[in-house]
């Protein structure tokens, strides 16, 4: 199972996904991850930094060649409410 | 209604300064996550699915209008719009960000609001009766003592990290609207044949993973004593309470292990020493903060109210709303009015930013600026002239508050669940709203009757479920949602533990359970008798066939 980087921008607590060169707001942007324990470290870098809180990797799967989560709380964090499709990414992006 | 003294607004407004000053130290680095986390969650700010989430106090679920139009106004400047009123009186916004904390701090301390005792080990917001100070057969004003227990447990620095969190809620009549017996305290305020003021104090109840209803640790204790006797309470757990598992911390736990007659002796010897240090609130401090209560300047109306009757008469919508909304006042001519957060398919307990502006005029042109939030996600306008009524319910109408549906089956009670709680198992909300829009037809509805459904996204029960007629606990069964129904619990003075009926359901599968559990009601029923009656009466049994085959 593929994975990629999620985690919380820190000023914002918007939900974000790491690219392999900074943070997107879009899974489908996420960067595959190849090494876990790298990806690991940079998550915890990334939190030193000031940029993110509480990084962790997701399973996903390719839809249209592109990283979308599996897990249906993440479809949730990378789409927005179920209940409210008019708010958050899924009305934003 | 209570208005801060110098101290109190001397505590908020320094809570605002050092926030501001602890966010800024987070953006800057100076503080870790590690180091800032509890202190952010000491504001009220978690981190929820899709960002902060920012829980707003509301003592006693008491609101002004001017700090509802507050709590409109950082909807619409600091959040999507809206917010979400909670099982504990409060409202939560979902969409907050960090950095726009302090300020919203600022803007909440300017209406003497805060989010301080929503998350933490500490004693939590104290709850109480909506119709509080409105309705008939009260004691006395539950939100005097309730506000005497706020002004003792903010920032006590013993009960400040006590094993786990802590709630306590206080009712005065008999009928329970704030579910005492399902609290870590439950106070019920009394009068003895003298006509003296007292309390039956419970202990040891909570919902979560070990439901459990409170137990009697004393059933009179004279008003003179009541912050001593409380705090003798406090100082038993904090000593006893187990901190080396998370879910065994509350006291509900302890009251259970060592049993009740235990507990009560622990709690008098340690009463024995309290006393002498003269905690107790003197009888002149009561009455001045009983003073912030005083009833507003009703007017003498004789009813039957001609204008009110008429309309009765004339529009049939009006007379549904008022059956099933509207209740009884103490004063002759009034009458306390729910407002419906729970419009058919709707979210429970969601409000905009526009309806709460609206709701806050209603509430100052019809009842005294008071505006209340019920611990069944709804708000109530407690103080409404009959004459006024017809207008009131034109305008709720208009903002789409006005569901006649206070009590029946889709005035359900459901947490946030999978769609913003980081916590949750499954979802929550669309469960409500399709059960919800299955028993669309009002009429059908009212046929029905009482019927108390309570939908939690995760054992944590936030929603309450195991206090539902018909409780719907969410879980994750191999990464799919499903969920468990348990019947005949009640949050009510007949509490009670629902009863897990079998094997979970779909999300489809929930709400033809729900409906065919209905039906079975509906056949078997005898004359006057609520759901929670027959399944009484009956047990479980026919219901489980009902569902199961
Ligand atoms: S019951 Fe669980 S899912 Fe629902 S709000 Fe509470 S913690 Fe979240």
């Amino acid at each position: 199972m593929s994975q990629i980087i999620t985690a919380n921008d820190l000023p914002t607590g918007d939900v974000v996904y790491w690219t392999g060169a900074g943070w997107t707001r879009d899974a489908r942007e996420a960067a595959l991850v190849t090494d876990t324990a790298a990806a690991e470290a940079l998550g915890k870098a990334e939190v030193k930094a000031r940029r993110v809180i509480d990084p962790y990797l997701i399973d996903i799967e390719l839809v249209d060649g592109k990283p979308w989560p599996t897990r249906y709380r993440e479809i949730v964090r990378a789409s927005g409410p179920s209940v409210r499709t008019d708010l958050g990414k899924q009305a934003e992006l | 209604m209570y208005q801060y003294d110098s101290f109190d607004a001397a505590i908020v407004q320094t809570r605002v300064e050092q926030f501001r000053d602890q966010v800024a130290r987070r953006l800057s680095g100076e503080l870790s996550e590690e180091q800032f986390r509890p202190l952010r969650l000491m504001n009220g700010f978690y981190l929820q699915l899709h960002a902060y989430m920012l829980r707003v106090a509301v003592p006693y679920g008491t609101l002004s209008s001017t700090q509802l139009r507050a709590l409109a106004h950082i909807a619409r400047k600091y959040d999507k719009g809206y917010g979400h009123f909670t099982t504990r009186q409060n409202i939560q916004y979902n969409w907050i960000r960090l950095e726009d904390g302090p300020d919203i701090l600022a803007d909440l301390a300017a209406v003497e609001m805060h989010a301080i005792q929503t998350s933490g080990n500490c004693i939590r917001n104290i709850t109480t009766d909506q119709f509080a100070g409105a309705v008939a057969g009260e004691v006395v004003d539950p939100r005097i003592w309730s506000e005497v227990l706020r002004q003792w447990s903010t920032f006590h620095p013993e009960f400040s990290f006590l094993p786990r969190k802590f709630k306590i809620a206080v009712t005065a009549t008999e009928q329970d609207r704030a579910a005492v017996q399902w609290h870590d305290i439950g106070i019920e305020i009394l009068k003895n044949a003298a006509g003296e003021i007292g309390f039956k104090v419970l202990a040891g109840g909570g919902m979560g993973r070990t439901p459990i209803i409170a137990k009697v640790v004393r059933e009179w204790l004279p008003a003179e004593h009541f912050l001593s006797y409380i705090e003798a309470i406090m100082r038993v757990y904090n000593r006893y309470g187990r901190r080396d598992n998370i879910y065994k911390a509350r006291i509900k736990i302890l009251v259970h292990e060592i049993g009740i007659e235990k507990f009560r002796e622990e709690v008098e010897a340690e009463w024995q020493q309290v006393l002498p240090t003269h905690i107790d609130v003197p009888a002149a401090e009561v009455a001045r903060i009983a003073a912030y209560f005083t009833p507003p300047a009703f007017e003498t109306i004789v009813p039957p109210v001609a204008a009110h009757e008429a309309a009765l008469k004339a529009d049939p919508a009006f007379a549904h709303w008022v059956a099933r909304n509207v209740v009884a006042h103490k004063v002759p001519g009034y009458a306390i009015a729910t407002i419906s957060l729970k419009p058919v398919g709707g979210i429970p307990g969601d409000a905009s930013a526009d309806q709460m502006d609206a709701i806050a005029d209603l509430a100052d042109q019809y009842s005294f600026g008071d505006v209340r939030v019920t611990h069944e996600q709804n708000l109530v306008l407690p103080h409404v002239r009959l004459a006024d009524l017809h207008a009131v319910w034109r305008k709720l109408v208009e903002i789409e508050v006005a569901t006649p549906n206070a009590g029946l089956v889709s005035d359900i009670i459901a947490c946030p669940g999978l769609d913003y709680c980081t916590l949750a198992n499954a979802r929550s909300i669309p469960i409500a709203q399709d059960i919800a829009n299955r028993f669309a037809d009002l009429e059908r509805q009212r046929d029905i009757g009482e019927l108390k459904i309570k939908i939690s996204g995760c054992i944590n029960a936030c929603g309450h479920h195991h206090a539902g007629h018909i409780g719907i606990l969410g879980v994750d069964r191999k990464g799919v949602e499903n969920y468990q129904i348990s019947l005949g619990g009640s949050g009510a003075e007949d509490a009670s533990l629902g009863e897990l009926i079998g094997p979970g359901f779909n999300d489809a599968g929930v709400v033809d359970a729900v409906e065919k559990l209905i039906e079975k009601y509906r056949a078997i029923r005898q004359e006057g008798e609520r759901f929670l009656d027959t399944y009484r009466r009956v047990g479980a049994q026919p219901f489980k066939e009902a569902v199961y085959g």
